[in-house]
């Protein structure tokens, strides 16, 4: 430890050091708390915290959570500890003074949208934000708001109620049936030993009441993803009213809608006013009816919301005609990753309904390997008529 | 507490080959007393590491293998309800009292301990590794996450049972669904990759240290290349094994020499119709070729 001590004349020492690093970290989207902070310290006094090797392993152990993360450790350590690994120096806490290093963390910070924006939750935004500006921009003058509607037009207050009725029905007919733990049930398959024995200690050791146990339903989140671009506006009004009848029904589910960005809309339909909300969400889905971004947006779901929101309970429900102006590599990949977190994936395609349709458009090709179930909906009577596929998933 | 690199020779000693990121995290979460998560493709290593880690530290292994539906009666206890009847039935002969009885068949006595009550009970710390625990569902893991942190069980007829000793937990995952995050951060992390050249050589000198250089080095040079195949299901340290345990067994002593004995014992190498296809015995003795 004699090495790391020797530069703390001039600086705060070890601990603000390594609360540095994991600040350093979190602006980089690791997810770390107080703790491991903490653990990271105590790590360090386990190894030979001087030897840059060492503790690199050490805290890349204690710092990161996943396959992913570990790739963009060393880069991240470097950065911090090494200067920028331009300066390789035998022991790394001393690389240099802490007014460099600091620098050299601003600098780096400032860099690391423009580097690391494929991966990281801000460099989504940052990707957003030249969308707006750029490509959005783009396809706003060409499609010139052909169709720009507002959303109160589309929807009515009857369509809404209609829809809620509907999206209970769907909600009802996607239990989860895989639970395979049983619970106390007064009309159950397996015996509860536990409670029989227990209760057979009043008859004096006879069981004359059985108590038994059931794998009870679980009930599964709807996440439904709603396609209001231009090619979609047709369809948009049964589908906004599905989603605003959903978010009524069912408490647990989660909406949203996207075009070229995407916003989260649960928020916004929960409104206790059915027309406000319709409100809220025409102001939210700002560049409704232009140009989709289904990959982008399917991929920036499953990098953000859907860690907290999607898990092996979701359905999550794509609304969309699969007309994309990304690469359908890109769907692929945010199918798969969204996939990983164990949820279901329904598309449901208006077009399909169609005599003679082929999933030929090649988003849509790309992604029906992932899909759990790809059924046509063009009006609500289409959607209600799903319960029974639904049941069966 | 020795070092990591002790620690990395102890497991050397004991016939497994971990890498750096391995042996540090592993020492980082024993020193920290933290569970260790392992996550990798399926056959590169990952329960091994707790059985050589059992075997270095000369403890017991404690196996509990996760699947849906794993519940507190598999994997914590359960009263031995067989036994419990029958101890009522002698009871009530013997003309005993409600209470007494009670309080007899709730006892230690008819208590069956289940791998993670077992683990938190053993007089020196046990190796607890918890396999597959991505097969488990989330009440599972949220349950673990409990217990991993206190180290304590409650039985509601017993009372709380506290660790006599922490054990070594040891969490594997092949990745099938993304655990929790709340799981992750009280894990220490370390991510098993298929092994390079130099380490599948030194693993395969433990194991089969009968195998001469010559042919360890195609051996390893053909597993190597077949996993940059587009395969279904890319075979693994442990698949290496036994390839290298069938060649050896059916005295072979060049990958190249018969095409058709190659072909044969592919079935150790590649598990799937598909992926048996997809190498086809020229294929085969190209990168036999290669290899050597």
């Amino acid at each position: 430890m004699s090495k790391v001590t020797r530069f703390a004349a001039r600086d705060p020492g070890l601990a603000p050091r390594v609360s540095g690093f994991m600040d350093h970290l979190r602006a980089h989207g690791f997810r770390l708390g107080v703790n491991e902070t903490g653990a990271a310290l105590r790590a360090l006094e386990h190894v030979r915290a001087a030897d840059p090797a060492e503790a690199r392993l050490a805290l890349k152990a204690v710092c990161t959570g996943s396959a992913d993360e570990i790739e963009r450790f060393d880069a991240l350590f470097d950065a911090y500890w090494m200067n920028e690994g331009r300066v390789r120096q035998k022991a790394a806490p001393s690389a240099g003074p802490k007014k460099h290093t600091r620098s050299t963390r601003e600098d780096r910070e400032g860099r690391s949208s423009g580097q690391g924006r494929a991966e990281q939750p801000e460099g989504g935004r940052g990707r957003g934000e030249t969308e707006a500006e750029g490509t959005g921009k783009l396809v706003a003058s060409e499609l010139r708001n052909l169709m720009k509607k507002d959303l109160r037009e589309l929807v009515s207050p009857e369509d809404v109620r209609q829809a809620e009725q509907v999206a209970r029905r769907l909600g009802q007919a996607l239990r989860d049936r895989r639970s395979r733990r049983r619970r106390a049930a007064a009309k159950g398959a397996q015996v509860d030993f536990r409670r029989t024995i227990r209760h057979s200690l009043s008859t004096g050791g006879e069981p004359m009441r059985l108590s038994r146990r059931a794998r009870p339903d679980r009930p599964m989140r709807i996440v439904a993803l709603c396609d209001v671009s231009g090619s979609m506006t047709l369809y948009a009004r049964p589908f906004l009213a599905f989603l605003s009848g959903l978010m009524r029904a069912d408490s647990a589910s989660d909406a949203y809608l996207f075009h070229t960005r995407m916003v989260r809309i649960t928020e916004a339909l929960r409104d206790d006013d059915p027309l406000r909300a319709l409100n809220r969400i025409t102001l939210l889905a700002d560049g409704f009816g232009g140009g989709s971004k289904i990959g982008a947006n399917l991929d920036q779901f499953a990098r953000t919301y859907a860690r907290n929101f999607v898990d092996g309970r979701s359905v999550v429900v794509i609304l969309s005609d699969g007309y994309d102006s990304d690469a359908p590599e890109l769907i692929d990949a945010a199918l798969r990753r969204l996939k990983r977190r164990g949820c279901r994936v329904i598309w449901l395609n208006p077009l399909k309904g169609w005599a003679g349709y082929q999933p030929v458009a090649r988003g849509m090709a790309a992604a029906l390997p992932h899909l759990d179930l790809f059924a046509a909906a063009n009006t609500l009577e289409d959607l209600a008529a799903l319960e029974t596929e639904l049941e069966r998933l | 507490m020795r070092d990591w690199q002790t620690l990395q020779g102890d497991l050397s000693d004991h016939g497994y080959v971990a890498s750096d990121d391995l042996a540090m995290a592993l020492h980082i979460a024993m020193a920290l007393g933290r569970p260790l998560l392992l996550e990798g493709a399926a056959g590169v290593g990952k329960t091994e590491v707790a059985r050589t880690l059992a075997a270095v530290e000369d403890t017991q292994l404690i196996r509990l293998q996760c699947y849906e539906g794993l519940d507190a009666a598999q994997a914590i206890y359960e009263w031995n309800y067989q036994r419990q009847l029958l101890a009522i039935r002698a009871a009530s002969e013997d003309g005993q009292t409600g209470a007494a009885v009670e309080k007899r068949i709730f006892s230690e006595e008819f208590l069956l301990e289940r791998p993670l009550l077992k683990a938190i009970r053993q007089p020196k710390a046990p190796v607890l590794l918890i396999d597959e625990i991505d097969r488990a569902d989330e009440e599972f893991e949220a349950y673990l996450l409990e217990i991993l942190s206190d180290f304590q069980v409650t039985v509601p007829e017993l009372g709380t049972i506290t660790a006599v000793t922490r054990p070594i937990v040891i969490l594997t995952s092949n990745g099938t669904r993304d655990l929790s995050d709340a799981l992750r951060r009280r894990c220490i992390y370390a991510h098993v990759d298929y092994p390079d050249r130099a380490t599948e050589l030194a693993i395969l000198a433990k194991r089969h240290p009968g195998i001469e250089a010559r042919l360890a080095g195609q051996i390893v040079g053909f597993v190597q290349s077949i996993r940059k195949e587009e395969l279904e299901k890319t075979p693994g340290v442990a698949e290496m094994l036994d390839f290298a345990a069938a060649l050896s067994g059916l005295g072979i002593n060049d990958l190249s020499d018969d095409p058709q004995v190659l072909q044969a014992t592919l079935a150790t190498l590649l598990k799937t119709q598909a992926d048996r296809a997809a190498v086809p015995p020229e294929v085969a003795a190209r990168l036999a070729g290669r290899a050597a």
